[in-house]
Order: structure tokens, then sequence, then C-alpha cells
């Protein structure tokens, strides 16, 4: 028994379908001579899953804890090689109040009337939220979570109110949000509008399916082609308009709606694809039988099709979500970040400071953008996705 | 009488208009989707003079279609096209087999068997495993650190014993699939290093290393999910005749899972094809891949989108000759993925 357990991961009980129901009723004298018979079944199953986990743990896991490291330090050439001098939390202090503020949370101004607004209606929602996180009979957990959400979310909208009022510049941080809120949003009814079950959709899959294939490095170049404004496709129109001579790489928003472009064209096919798979496993028997009970067309969506594909969009929205974080190509082919910093995803912003050799500030800007995931990904499957997973 | 309604599986037959506004709306974003890629295709045919005069839209009727960029990257700079693709095949390819071979094993094990590793051998081992790799940072012998590795790790186990927290299958197959939410450059610095120490930096060993790890956990996923469906008896009667777990695994397990396993191996393919960051950090020269190489004509060749449509298609015919022949597994590929989540 003990040299089976030298390794971690290496514990098993062997149940092999067969072994399972061999060992019902077994006494613990016998179930000891058989762990003992049974060793070498147990390196056999064993090696399914191990080798898996030691690569994953080789290359993520330890070099996650290295990087948490070097995100408290300093990198620093010395005579003869080089040192990391550790700072503490310096790194982060940097990115959020330091030097680099600007460039990670952008620069603030004071809110419009419209931002105050805004921002005042966005702070009542979450607080009500909050409040109702409290009411509602959802368990400690549930409190200090929706609490964590509503202060998080909040000082969010805040940054945003600041930083996108005339004069203020958003960061990288702002930058990346901005790419996968409205990325996702548009993405999804786009396709969702698309999402029909009608004759010929096999071709139209096939058409949808390319965009997903491509590299964004070619989709970068072919929208660079495309939106060239006095020399791409559309440059009659343009003309027309008077604007062949401007540039968009010199506009900060035009320049982030070419590089979402980008992103909108490569991923609405896949919600699509997604969605129509989903339509099409739906049972007909449902929509059947409210036929015959004379539903009208806009009940058997609203009633029937729309309630089942909560699940799927819910899944949908948080794959989205995951993959549309670490977002670095488009941006830095298409604009490589500029004008300034305005394209920045917070993957090209640490990819920017690694360059220049600031390593602890390049995996100090890795480590944010693995918060923010993290907990966007938690507060979505938490307060949204599991609630919509079994509404249907 | 219930035959008829099981005949007609779209009970919900469009009216006229809304077919039409349907229609439309597919159509126009087909158009959408193909017209990039008609204009990619149709400006690697082009002449500087074609492009500059302002844009033209029909080979042979607005402007006459000439190959010089095509004999260009083909004839005059073959080896500087030709190995990046080179490349980027033997990457994609060995790597997503790699990735399907390791995490097929892993779907199927956390199905099948009961692992409970314990969590306190767990954090020995990390702990372990971090002290070995700083010794071999401070210079101390491989060989040596690892021997010693070993026998701390063993002497501590065996003063610990065996009690404590155990960790079940769903641990583990949760801990494998969230590493895709993993933003990669929170890991690709140390990547770096350690190839940097084991002096495979600019190889397609590296490459091919980090991308069975990065795909792995969607093999996973998937192939966990296809695994599930697969009835369970065929398998216990197998155990039952003596078969061996592997011998079921590879007699019975994976012919069945065939479409499975074309699904999530195309996936992974056309993912490692693509891949940038990785290839940012981890190559420079010999084993650049085409996404690198198409980005390295930002700095080198400007504006000359005559040779860039030719690169940007070379190394997205074979994804999409493969997304048409295939569409059929990876349509339901992608949906396992997404309803099962």
């Amino acid at each position: 028994m003990s040299k089976a357990v030298d390794r971690p991961g290496a514990e098993e009980i062997p149940s092999a379908p067969g072994a399972r129901r061999i060992k019902t009723g077994a006494g613990l004298g016998a179930a000891r001579l058989r762990a003992a018979a049974d060793w070498p079944a147990r390196q056999v199953t064993t090696s399914f899953v191990l080798p898996a986990v030691l690569l994953l743990f080789f290359l993520s896991i330890f070099p996650l804890l290295v990087s948490a490291y070097l995100s408290l330090t300093r990198f620093q050439f010395v005579p003869g090689g080089f040192a990391l001098r550790w700072v503490g939390l310096a790194n982060y202090g940097k990115l959020l109040v330091g030097i680099e503020q600007s460039h990670f949370l952008g620069v603030p101004k004071p809110p419009t009337v419209v931002g105050w607004l805004l921002f005042g209606l966005a702070a009542s929602v979450l607080l009500l939220f909050a409040v109702r996180g409290i009411t509602s009979a959802s368990g400690r957990r549930g409190v200090v979570g929706r609490a964590a959400f509503a202060v998080v979310a909040g000082a969010g909208i805040w940054l945003a109110v600041r930083t996108l009022t005339p004069g203020g510049f958003p960061g990288t941080l702002l930058t990346t949000l901005i790419y996968v809120v409205v990325g996702i949003i548009v993405q999804y009814w786009l396709a969702f509008l698309c999402a029909q079950e009608v004759a010929g959709r096999r071709f139209f899959r096939v058409v949808f399916l390319l965009p997903m294939m491509i590299t964004p490095v070619g989709i970068a170049y072919t929208f660079r082609i495309l939106m060239d404004l006095g020399k791409g496709p559309f440059a009659p129109v343009w003309r027309a308009l008077g604007l062949a001579e401007v540039s968009w790489a010199n506009y900060a928003w035009g320049a982030r709606l070419v590089v979402m472009l980008g992103d909108i064209w490569q991923w609405t096919p896949f919600m699509f694809i997604v969605l129509l798979a989903a339509l099409e496993s739906l049972p007909a028997e449902l929509i059947e039988a409210a036929m015959v009970d004379g539903a009208s067309r806009w009940q058997l969506f609203w009633r029937i099709s729309w309630p089942q594909l909560i699940p799927v969009t819910s899944t949908l929205i948080l794959i989205r979500m995951i993959e549309a974080f670490k977002i670095i190509d488009l941006p830095n082919v298409l604009t490589n970040g500029g004008p300034g910093t305005a394209t920045e995803s917070l993957t090209l912003h640490a990819f920017m400071a690694w360059r220049t050799l600031d390593i602890g500030g390049s995996a100090a800007v890795a480590y944010m953008l693995l918060f923010v995931v993290t907990f966007a990904a938690l507060s979505y499957v938490n307060l949204a996705h599991r609630r919509l997973a079994e509404a249907a | 009488m219930a035959r008829v309604w099981r005949v007609r599986r779209a009970p919900t037959a469009l009216p006229a208009w809304l077919a039409v506004v349907f229609y439309a709306a597919l159509v126009t974003w087909a158009a959408v989707v193909l017209f990039p890629l008609y204009w990619i295709v149709v400006t690697s045919f082009k002449l500087p003079i074609h492009v500059y005069a302002g844009p033209v839209y029909l080979p042979f009727v607005d402007f006459m279609p000439s190959l010089h960029a095509w004999r260009y990257l083909f004839v005059d700079l073959r080896n500087d096209t030709l190995r990046p693709f080179e490349n980027t095949v033997i990457v994609a390819l060995v790597s997503s087999t790699l990735a399907l071979v390791l995490g097929t094993g892993a779907g199927y094990g956390l199905l099948r068997f009961h692992y409970r590793p314990r969590l306190s051998a767990i954090l020995l081992f990390t702990a372990t495993a971090v002290l070995v790799i700083a010794a071999m940072a401070e210079r101390v012998h491989g060989l040596a650190a690892i021997g010693g590795g070993v026998l701390l790790f063993l002497l501590v186990r065996a003063v610990l014993g065996r009690s404590g927290r155990t960790v079940g299958n769903d641990d583990i197959a949760f801990w494998m699939i969230s590493q895709r939410m993993l933003p990669p450059v929170a890991v690709v610095i140390p990547i770096y290093v350690m190839f940097q120490r084991l002096s495979l930096l600019d190889t397609r060993a590296a490459l091919i290393i980090t991308y069975t790890a990065v795909n792995l956990p969607i093999v996973v996923w998937l192939m966990r999910d296809y695994f599930r469906n697969i009835s369970l008896e065929l398998e216990e009667s197998a155990a039952i005749d003596g078969a061996s777990p592997y011998r079921i695994f590879w007699s019975i397990v994976l012919p069945l899972a065939t479409p499975g396993l074309a699904a999530t191996f195309l996936l992974v393919l056309v993912f490692s094809w693509n891949e940038y960051l990785f290839a940012l950090f981890l190559t420079s020269a010999n084993a650049q891949t085409l996404p690198l190489s198409i980005a390295a004509q930002n700095a080198t060749r400007g504006p000359m989108w005559w040779y860039m449509s030719v690169l940007i298609l070379i190394m997205i015919t074979p994804v999409i000759a493969m997304a048409i022949a295939l569409e059929r597994y990876i349509a339901k590929g992608l949906l396992v993925g997404a309803l099962k989540g």
C-alpha cells in the first residue's frame, strides 16, 4: 500500500467497472489483501491521468507561482548577469496609484452631469442588488458575494464614468472591459437575430464557420486593408463623405471601433452556430403541442423556445467572456496599441512592459488581468449563470 | 396520424414576410463574412499600381490579375515563406496529437476511475518541486537537487502518514478545465525562463510542449463529456472477460469515440495553428510560426498589401479547407462544449 501513494494523484481505489462489483461485501482483511494484489491495477489507472496532471502542473501551476514572485520583484542588470530585487507590492502600487496609473487605469476627469446621472443610476441598482441579497435568504456567502460584487462593479463604473468623460482617457483595464462587454453584446444579438431554422442553413453554417478558423493576425491585416479609407474597397464611399484623407488610426475611438469590428466579425458566427445547434436540438413535441393548442408564433418563441435557449446563452457568454479577456493579436497588429495606448488590452500592456524589460511590472499587469478574469467569471457563474442554467 | 406529425420536423413553417426578413439578414451577414475573404484573394493578384490608384474590384474587368506577388514569395523568397509554414504544420500537428493522447486518457480516467490524492500530498509535492527548482536556479547540480527533493518528499510523506483531506475526481477535472481561464500572459514569462534554462528557446520543441499544455484542458473537457454518453455495459462485459483497462480503452472506448476525437482534434489543431502569444514570446527566428511571420510584415514591408494577402491566404487556406470538409464534426464539438459547460 505504501508504495502506491508515494506520488500525489497516485492513491485511488481501483474501480474499473468489473472490479467494482466484486468488491461489494468484502471484509476488511480481504480488502487489505486485495489492495496489495491490486497494486499494478492502481498504477494502470494512475497512468491515465498522471501525465496530464504533471504537464499542467509544470506548465501552468508552477509558472503561476513563479509569476506571482516575479510580480513582487524588480529586474535589474548587475555585473555578470541580472538580479531580482524584492520590492514588495511596489509593482502593483505603480499600476494603481503610481506612474503607470494613467496607462493602466486612465486619466480621470470630473464627470459631466450625464456621467453623474449614469453613475447614480448604476450605484442605486447595485445598492438595491446588495440589499436584496441581505433580505433574501441566500446565506452568509451569498451576502458577502453580492456585496463584494456591488463594491467592485461600483468602483468599475466610477472609473468608467470618470475616464470616459471628454478630456479623460481610459486605461488598458477599461479598454479590455470595453472589448469584452461590447463585443459579447453585439455578437450575441447579431447571432441571435440570424439563428433561425430556415432551409439552407447548412450552407450558412459552413460560411459562418470560416471566420473562427482564421488567425486573428490575418484578420487584423485583412481589416487594415479593408478599412483603408483612401485605397480600400469602400474608398468611393469615404470620398463621397469627404473622409478619404482621414485615418481612423489617429482617433482613439476610431481605432477601438476597428478592433471591435474585427473581433465581432470573427466571433459572431461562433455564437450563431452554437445557437442554431441548440435550436435544432430542442424537442419538437413541446412546440407541436403548443401549436395544437393554438399558440401564436410569438408565443411559441417567447414562451417555449427562448426559455430553453437561456442555459446555452448563459454558457456561451461565459465561454466568450473568458476568451475575450485574452485579446492581444488584433490590437497589436491593427494599431500596435495606438494611438498612444488607446487600443491596448491588458495582455498587450503586459507584453509591452516585458519588451522594455520591466519584468516585474509585466507580471503585475498579468496578475491584475488574472484577478479581473477570475472575479468576472466567478461573479457571473454565481450571480447569473447558476440561476439561468437552472431556469430551464 | 402520429406519423405525419413526426415527419414534419419543422411545424413552425415561417410566414412569407418573416422568411424574407431572416433570409435577408442571413445573406447580409454571409456577405459580411465572405467579402473580406474575397478582397484578400483579389488583392493577392494585384499589381502595386492597382492598389495605389484606388480600389479596383473585379479581376479581368477592372484590372488584369498578375501572379507577381505569388512568384516573389514562392520563388524569390522561397525559404523565408516555407520555413514558417513548415514550422506551423509540424508544431500544430504534433502538439494536437500529444494533447489528444494525454487529454483523452485523462478525460477517460477521470470519468471511470476514482482518484483520491490527499491534499497534503499535493501541497508537499508542490513545495518540494519549488525547492528543487529554486536549488537548480542557484546552480546546485541538477541530479543532486532532484535526488534531494525525492528524498525529502518521501521523508515528510512518511512522517505525515495517510491522514488528511482528499481531493476527488470532480476537483481534479475542475482544476484542469479552469486552466482554460488562465490568461496565458500570466504564465508566459516563467515558461520563457524555463525554456531558456533548458536551451529550448526558439525551437519547435518549446512550442510543442507549451501548446500541448494549453490545449489539454479543452481536450479533457470535451472528451470527458463525450465518454459520458458511451454506454458502460460494453466496458463492463469486457472487464469481466478479463480485459485490462488499457485494452478496454484502446479496443472498445476509443473506436466508439472516433467522431468526438475528430472534432476535438480539429478544434485543437486550429487553436495551435493560429496561436500568437506564446509564439511571440518563445520564438525569434528559427521556430517562427506563420502568425508571427505575417505580423512581422508590419515592420519590414509596410503597406505592401499584395504580399500580405498571399501570406494570409497560405495561412488560412488549409484551415478553411478543413473547416469545410469537416463542418459537421466541428459544429457538434462546439455544441458539446457549450451545452455541457
